[in-house]
């Protein structure tokens, strides 16, 4: 009996003795968000090196990745960290002043810059687009679709692909008997806030009966969580129409539909008609650059478009943190505009750029 | 008549054993105190209103209820015959090859991470449900209300069958446990009065192991309230009431997946907790119940003196 509990209590205290060894072990080779960290040709020794800690938006994540990435491999001192949780978490997390930065695409409230407490500098870093996806078998060439169209059909006003209404600008749709089925974000986003925005300002039936938010109470169909979700149902659901950004229509090779402007143009979705839409706007964006360009004028401006922005504190405690965060917008504004459309982002247009440095210059300055 | 380690080792499992009070007490502050504006701003209306509309900062919680009841008692429905079935053949029936087969093999269902049974709901379940499942069901029984309506394949129905199937590993290793560990004696006494092998299972085997046979369903039902990834991919995320099973609705754990990274406003914060707060309620509220039921059934408890 004494041996058995000896034996047990050598057991105990040998796991006691190894636990941190099993757990240094495990820890060592962390995923981290960035996978060059480790590998990144410092120069400067390990405790020279800034650690930028980001949060926010998911949608810009691919292309902030992308270039953390370059950057760190051409600039050595700064490692990022970036967590991609969400714009309202992004606004959080800089509300509660436990990031250097933050991202999000709907620009901060006036109510939500108060709450935090500090100056935050909205910098707009690229475009994207919101389009609208659709699944209806054997109808070739692409769909051209209004506003007015898109809110009828989201709030349950048009039901059937060969409604008149559609017809009338898709000929090919005269046959199609199907439903439609529309697919909405179930998750809080930002693509939803962009797409909700764009059809209140068309339509004022929308904007009475649901309004705009990252969250609204949809008057017809399914909701999928997550671009990944909605693209999932669409491609299965014959008759579905959903809305996603670029990125996600191209890469699962979903049908997506050109969208008309407010001058009557029929657009198609490319980074070029969104950076359009971008220099479209230029004489409204504020000196604040929190403003929504969906809607835009401009002949070649695709009408859903939209910023995504990094929340920055323009006077931070910590200069040498703000420095190097200084040196890498000055980069990804420059250099880096260069690898957004391979990832289908929209570069922001040369005269916006200019504004953004010349705005970061200000505080920089002094 | 404790001393030395004896006494060190009752303190710590004392510990142990109050901790969970402890976290229980802390769980729900937390949730009442993140819950307390909504609360303080709708009162009942919160319980009673079926409008869930961010926009307007409006937030009813009935229809997110009623999707997390349903969607939990139709995986019930579906997954306490099929595992009763399975532990009652793994236990009384199977050779003993045959049980170590298949055993493992059912348990190794709760190995399977559940954004995966979210994806096979999605590319095979949902397309299957949509193109033959749901349509003969309406066919066969659409005389009822709960089985009309369009077949989308997504949708309470689907999340019924997906929780069934996550929940069936759970009520099949307890419940084959709970009948294992019936005394032969039992058995055997029932087939000495005669009794053929169905009334020996349902006498002396069933009967004996029902309180811990209740005990696997509520574990299950507990799992079946909670699940989110799985539920959030397939229930077609609507906060709806609707009689047909064949609708989108929306439960509680998925409503607070989809929304509570992007929640910044204060009152859609607080309502995110309220209904955090009700899930917890809901999940202690059937605990209790199970408690009460396995008390009537087993009226005298035998306790370990």
């Amino acid at each position: 009996m004494h041996a058995h509990i000896r034996r047990v209590r050598a057991a105990a205290l040998l796991l006691c003795g190894l636990w941190p060894l099993l757990a240094c072990q495990r820890s060592g080779p962390a995923p981290t968000a960035s996978p060059t960290t480790a590998s990144t040709p410092s120069t400067t020794t390990p405790t020279g090196t800034l650690r930028l800690t980001g949060a926010g938006a998911t949608f810009p994540y691919p292309l902030y990745a992308k270039w953390f990435y370059e950057y760190q491999r051409t600039h050595a001192g700064a490692q990022f960290n970036y967590q991609s949780i969400g714009s309202g978490g992004g606004i959080q997390q800089m509300t509660a002043k436990t990031v250097d930065f933050g991202a999000s695409d709907a620009p901060m409230s006036d109510e939500q810059l108060a709450k935090s407490g500090r100056t935050i500098l909205h910098i707009p870093t690229v475009l994207g687009a919101v389009v609208a996806v659709y699944h209806v078998p054997n109808t070739p060439g692409r769909l051209q679709l209004t506003g007015a169209l898109l809110s009828e059909i989201y709030l349950g006003h048009i039901t059937q692909w060969n409604d008149p209404a559609l017809t009338a600008l898709n000929p090919q749709l005269a046959g199609v008997t199907a439903a439609i089925m529309p697919v909405y974000r179930s998750d809080g986003s930002g693509t939803t806030h962009i797409f909700t925005e764009y059809l209140a300002k068309v339509s004022p039936a929308w904007q009475t009966n649901v309004g705009a938010g990252k969250a609204v109470q949809w008057p017809v169909g399914i909701g999928g969580k997550g671009n990944e979700g909605v693209t999932g149902l669409v491609k299965q659901t014959p008759g579905a129409l959903g809305y996603v950004e670029l990125t996600y229509a191209k890469e699962n090779q979903l049908a997506y539909a050109a969208v008309q402007n407010r001058l009557g143009q029929f657009v198609e979705p490319t980074t070029d008609s969104v950076t359009a839409a971008a220099a479209a706007s230029l004489g409204a964006i504020p000196a604040d650059f929190r403003c929504s360009i969906t809607d835009a004028d401009g002949t070649t401006a695709y009408p859903i478009s939209a910023f995504t922005y990094l929340l920055i504190d323009p006077t931070p405690a910590d200069a040498a943190k703000a420095k190097a965060l200084e040196g890498f917008i000055r980069w990804a504004l420059g250099p880096g505009q260069e690898l957004a459309p391979a990832l289908h982002y929209a570069p922001l247009p040369n005269a916006l750029r200019e504004r953004v440095l010349a705005t970061l210059g200000q505080y920089t300055a002094r | 008549m404790f001393r030395g380690t004896d006494r060190l080792f009752i303190r710590l499992i004392g510990c142990a054993a109050l901790s969970a009070i402890g976290v229980q007490l802390a769980m729900a502050l937390f949730l009442g105190h993140g819950a307390f504006p909504i609360l303080a701003h709708a009162g009942w209306g919160f319980l009673t209103d079926s409008v869930w509309n961010p926009v307007l900062d409006h937030f009813g919680a009935l229809p997110i209820l009623y999707g997390t009841v349903l969607s939990a008692l139709l995986a019930l429905c579906l997954a306490a015959p099929l595992g009763f079935g399975i532990a009652i053949f793994l236990a009384e029936l199977a050779p003993r090859w045959l049980r170590a087969v298949v055993g493992p093999l059912v348990e190794l269902l709760a190995a399977i991470p559940s954004v995966i049974y979210g994806l096979w709901g999605i590319f095979v379940l949902i397309p299957w449900l949509r193109d033959s499942g749901e349509p003969h069901l309406i066919r066969a029984l659409g005389f009822l209300p709960l089985f009309r309506g369009p077949a989308y394949g997504i949708g309470l129905f689907a999340a019924g069958v997906i929780l069934a199937i996550m929940i069936l590993p759970i009520i099949t290793a307890l419940s084959r446990d709970v009948l294992l560990a019936v005394p032969n004696t039992q058995r055997e006494a029932a087939l000495a009065l005669g009794a053929t092998r169905w009334e020996m299972i349902r006498i002396a085997v069933l009967r004996y192991g029902r309180s811990g046979l209740l005990g696997a369903v509520f574990l299950g039902l507990g799992r079946a309230l909670g699940e989110t990834m799985a539920v959030t991919m397939v229930i077609g995320n609507r906060p709806d009431i609707t009689a047909s099973l064949f609708a989108p609705a929306q439960t509680m754990a998925s409503l607070l997946a989809n929304e509570f990274a992007e929640a910044t406003g204060e009152l859609h914060r607080s309502a995110l907790f309220a209904v955090g707060l009700l899930l917890f309620v809901v999940t202690l509220g059937i605990n209790a119940l199970a408690r009460v039921m396995v008390h009537r059934l087993v009226p005298q408890r035998r306790s370990v003196a």
